[in-house]
């Protein structure tokens, strides 16, 4: 235990002292061979100031760039020829790993789960997030009400499995039912069910455990969101005569519109993604299968079909596209607007 | 204008109770599992957790001693001695089949057939007594207690898993991999983004286009190439391709793009008289660099530290494919997915085990909450 501590640390420092050796050698580096001063030579030391100037954003940015382009950009672009390729992704097959995708059930059961997904989990989260946002917002304990809102967020997928199996553990016979659920519709006259092997509902089971995780983030964006709006609209909305109802739905609403779209997107993207639960809930059984989950498997079933997989990642892409797309433009409009 | 929506909207009341009763909902799950982490193995599978604080009844079987050891008593023949309870417990009632384990009280003596009365008391002494001699071929009687044990709390489970499950080991792998994972994206991300704010070259527009757009790239997209080259790397040079400078830089390269976004935003709003005045001493970029930009951008690198650690830590898909499963390797969250798998039903293991994984990051969370919170709202709301 202690030498497996001792050779921890030691490769922790060695890590970030690589790291932080690169960035100070290679700028005392620049500076060794284009001085600031030469002689008397101004000329030169002008010349070689703007060399430097041409040369350092590229040290600053070389490690960046290196590992974006080595983990997103070319991954991406072998991933989409991998998908023309077999098993091993040497032999060229044409669009076979797509027509297999089209024609397996598998395949298309997790189309559809993922479909319900993103129908449930976004606007669930973003809705629960937002009632929350306004209800803790008027009491004088709403910030401890927020923190355990908001705590499933620092909790791991897998930790959350193990908290969510332990709900809907179902014992068989005349043994005590320990799991929460059960024990509550055994309390109702109910009887005790496997709820995470029942088809279709099941799958709502899972997504109960992400909305879960996932509101404390819409509840926290679309509270500083909701505090940001101008306290005269309501006031004026008052005076008219509006109901609470009335104003949560015609004044505080449209005014976040543009942070409710951001969360949306967001909890679209994760859910898009969404892989740990499944795999440690059912791992796809009991048709809860999803893209992510179909795609891991067969990066390993059968000693590994890359083209399948690279075919299902791309439909994961293909999905985050628009999003993306959004994302860059309204980036973009704002650096303008700067 | 909080304060004007409470006097006018639904009663106050209302609202109280409603978010105390989401609030109690939220917590409900996460109790569950702390609460049973500390119980002892065969109390968790006898009783649900939410009965632990007021202990918990459960039936057992015990014998009786023989008919060799009935003595004389007047008239009667006595067999009397003491049955063992486990745990402290209290025996509440007993009973001879298996079908009634409660058919009788403890401590007031039970009438039997054939002129026998059963006395057994909380405690477990017994009278079994019987009016004419007991049949010396007769078996020692079975019977069935009822036994409630108060409420009863360990930590045996967490010494279980800490040393016997490997738990302890996933520990220290997952500090090896979180770590310099938290470290070195800030670090190279740091340097990038302040290129990207405030030095000029050609084609920085698009740089920028380019890694507001790699943020939302799906891992899954990167995984097959990535396992390929891996693989390759450790063929040509002999070496394991599953390593943990391998999974550190994986887990830089997915954090980078969130990680450049989050701090050019940043470092882009510090002031400009700043730098241009450092500039104009005569410092270099790199001084400027250390010595400016990075003091005064903590709170961000905070943020982003805090977003990276719960990432990497709690990342159960990259350290599965870049770290691998064996023993020696496995993070803490891998080890609770084997655990999911080997130790299914037994509760007292996993939930243990899912404490341990999960306290750090809860401890960060509620530590950091200010930095995380803050982090949130510039990488989401408005991007500067």
């Amino acid at each position: 235990m202690f030498s497996q501590i001792v050779s921890a640390i030691g490769a922790m420092i060695f890590g970030v002292a690589i790291c932080a050796a690169y960035f100070w050698f290679s700028n005392k580096l620049l500076d060794l061979i284009f001085p600031a001063r030469e002689g008397d030579d101004v000329h030169r030391a002008a010349v070689n100031l703007r060399r430097r100037g041409l040369i350092r954003p590229w040290l600053f940015l070389g490690p960046a760039l290196f590992l974006l382009v080595v983990y997103l950009v070319y991954p991406v672009v072998a991933t989409f020829i991998l998908s023309f390729y077999g098993p091993d992704g040497n032999k060229f097959v044409g669009g076979a790993n797509y027509v297999w995708a089209l024609n397996d059930t598998e395949f298309r059961q997790s189309i559809f789960n993922n479909i319900l997904w993103l129908a449930v989990v976004p606007a669930a989260c973003t809705f629960f997030g937002l009632v929350i946002a306004v209800m803790t917002d008027r009491i004088w304990w709403g910030n401890i009400a927020k923190a355990v809102i908001f705590m499933p967020m620092a909790i791991s997928f897998v930790g959350a499995s193990v908290i969510w199996k332990f709900i809907y553990e179902y014992r068989g016979g005349t043994d005590v039912q320990i799991g929460l659920l059960n024990a509550v519709v055994q309390l109702f006259g109910g009887t005790p069910e496997v709820w995470i092997t029942i088809p279709f509902w099941n799958n709502f089971f899972l997504m109960v455990m992400l909305i879960w995780i996932q509101t404390g983030f819409a509840m926290v964006i679309l509270s500083a969101a909701l505090r940001g709006i101008p306290e005269e609209t309501i006031e004026a909305a008052v005076i008219d005569g509006a109901n609470g109802w009335q104003i949560f739905w015609k004044i505080m609403v449209p005014q976040v519109w543009g942070t409710i779209a951001t969360v949306w997107t967001t909890i679209t993207i994760l859910v898009l993604k969404v892989f740990d639960i499944v795999l440690t809930m059912t791992n796809g059984q009991w048709n809860t299968m999803v893209l992510a989950n179909l795609m891991f498997n067969w990066m390993f079933r059968g000693g590994g079909d890359s083209g399948r997989s690279a075919v299902i990642a791309l439909v994961i892409m293909i999905a985050v596209t628009p999003i993306m797309i959004w994302n860059i433009r309204r980036a973009n409009a704002e650096m303008k607007g700067r | 204008m909080m304060g004007n929506l409470g006097r006018i909207g639904p009663a106050r009341i209302f609202v109280h109770a409603a978010v105390l009763l989401i609030v109690f909902l939220w917590l409900l799950p996460t109790l569950g599992i702390f609460v049973t982490a500390l119980r002892e193995r065969d109390q968790i599978v006898a009783s649900g957790w939410w009965t632990a604080f007021a202990g918990s009844s459960r039936t057992t079987a015990a014998r009786l001693d023989g008919p060799d050891k009935a003595k004389p008593e007047g008239a009667n023949f006595v067999i009397s001695g003491t049955l063992a309870v486990e745990g402290g417990g209290k025996i509440q009632s007993f009973g001879l089949r298996v079908q009634e384990p409660a058919a009788y009280k403890a401590g007031a003596p039970a009438a039997l057939e054939n002129g026998e009365t059963l006395t057994i008391n909380a405690d477990g002494s017994y009278r079994y007594q019987k009016s004419g001699p007991f049949g010396a071929d007769a078996r020692a009687k079975r019977v069935y207690l009822t036994v409630a044990t108060p409420p009863q709390f360990t930590f045996d489970n967490y010494r279980t898993v800490l040393g016997g499950e490997g738990i302890g080991q996933s520990f220290i792998n997952s500090l090896t991999v979180t770590i310099p994972a938290t470290v070195i994206p800030i670090l190279i991300a740091a340097f990038a983004a302040y290129a990207l704010a405030w030095m000029e070259f050609p084609g920085r527009a698009i740089l920028i286009a380019l890694v507001v757009g790699l943020i939302v790239v799906p891992l899954q997209m990167s995984l097959i190439p990535l396992l390929r080259i891996y693989n390759e790397i450790g063929q040509i040079f002999g070496v394991p391709s599953k390593t943990y400078p391998g999974i550190w830089m994986a887990h830089t390269a997915f954090g980078l793009p969130l990680a450049i976004y989050l701090l050019r935003n940043y470092i882009s709003g510090l002031p400009k008289e700043i730098i241009e005045s450092a500039r104009v001493d005569g410092a270099s970029d790199f001084d400027i660099f250390v010595r400016i930009i990075l003091p005064l951008s903590f709170p961000a690198l905070a943020s982003f530290a805090i977003f990276q650690f719960l990432w990497v830590w709690n990342d159960l898909l990259i350290a599965m494919v870049f770290l691998g499963t064996d023993k020696d390797h496995l993070v803490l969250t891998a080890a609770l997915n084997a655990l999911l798998g080997s130790r299914g039903g037994n509760w007292e293991i996993l939930t243990a085990s899912a404490f341990v994984t999960i306290i750090i990051p809860l401890l960060v969370f509620f530590g950091l909450q200010r930095y995380l919170v803050r982090g949130l709202l510039a990488g989401s709301v408005k991007g500067g």
